[in-house]
């Protein structure tokens, strides 16, 4: 059987708290276009003064990599401690980092 | 007439027709057509009960005898209700809905601004914390009318249909009496006559982007001023009021 999905597009919502802080994901919605998606994330995800700037992205849109690429992409990193910035002291007042 | 009185008698007014829209748009709560909108229109519904509340507050002060807020609301009967006809209007579909919120909102943007500039600091503080939220609400409405007029014929014929049944209870929001007259003179109230145009204007440019036709001038109905009122509102008032009539000491 056809499935059909009457509902409109999905689209991935990307909140700043701050100024200056990275956008972050908080969630998604349907919306039938990128000024709907935008008002729709104005009330579903800022009501209680959680962003300043809102950044929607439609779904499919989004390339992800493979559960079967976590092996070849993310392990080698494990066994290489000179990639990690732990030999360095962060300065106070840096913040965000 | 008194300058109080008549400044009394215009809170209610301001007050009753941000109550009304916000208990009409309540009524969509669990049912919009889509999870995002019954969100959204639960969520302006809040800011018009918040609007009314702030409102219902200051004409209690003004009137002096001790009600509240909650008496105003919820002790007043049809006849001393004094929001405008178009707020009382059923629901019906959506594109009623954001038919008569467009036409609605499009007036309180421009009324709200002007009264902005209110000799009364209070009405004029209110009128600033307000003008905020309608900004969003006729940004909300007006992306609808635009998409329901431009999309598919069957949205655009539902939104022309509501638009036309609707247009009879627009002449209402100009209308001015006494109250009105006296505290224009005063510098504390608006002149819906100021506002007319500017409206009109703003409702034509977005009717058009919208494909959509003003209607043509009709009858119109009038007498929101003197709480005349359709019969559409003591049914809702039934419903808004039913609890703290039936248990006049409940708390929630």
């Amino acid at each position: 059987m056809e499935k059909k999905d009457t509902q409109w597009p999905l689209w991935e919502i990307f909140i700043q708290a701050n100024p200056g802080i990275p956008h972050k994901h908080v969630g998604s919605l349907h919306a039938p276009d990128a000024e709907l998606a935008i008002q729709n994330a104005r009330d579903v995800y800022t009501r209680r003064n959680e962003g300043i700037s809102i950044w929607v992205v439609e779904a499919k849109n989004i390339r992800a990599s493979s559960p079967e690429d976590i092996g070849s992409f993310f392990e080698p990193a494990n066994d290489k401690v000179y990639r990690h910035p732990t030999f360095y002291k962060v300065p106070d007042g840096v913040k965000y980092l | 007439m008194e300058i109080h009185k008549a400044l009394f008698e215009y809170c209610l007014r301001l007050a009753d027709s941000s109550l009304i829209l916000g208990q009409r748009l309540g009524e969509w709560c669990g049912h919009g057509p889509i999870l995002e909108e019954d969100i959204a229109l639960t969520n302006i519904s809040l800011d018009f009960v918040g609007h009314a509340t702030a409102l219902l507050q200051y004409a209690a002060k003004v009137e002096g005898k001790g009600r509240t807020e909650d008496d105003l609301a919820y002790h007043r009967s049809e006849r001393e209700f004094k929001n405008v006809l178009l707020v009382e209007q059923p629901n019906g579909d959506y594109a009623k809905t954001i038919a008569r919120q467009f036409l609605f909102d499009t007036f309180q943007y421009y009324y709200y601004q002007a009264l902005q500039e209110s000799k009364d600091e209070t009405l004029a503080a209110l009128a600033q914390k307000s003008f905020k939220e309608i900004t969003y609400h006729l940004r909300h409405s007006s992306q609808w009318v635009l998409r329901l007029g431009d999309g598919t014929a069957e949205s655009h014929e539902r939104i022309q249909n509501a638009i036309n049944d609707l247009w009879m209870f627009t002449g209402d929001l100009f209308d001015m009496d006494e109250v009105d007259a006296l505290l224009i003179k005063e510098g504390i109230a608006a002149d819906p006559g100021q506002v007319k145009q500017k409206w009109n204007d703003h409702v034509a440019e977005l009717f058009k982007k919208a494909t959509l036709q003003m209607p043509a001038p009709t009858y119109m109905q009038r007498g929101s001023r003197e709480g005349k009122h359709t019969e559409h509102l003591g049914y809702l008032l039934a419903e808004m009021q039913y609890l703290p009539r039936t248990f006049p000491d409940a708390k929630w």
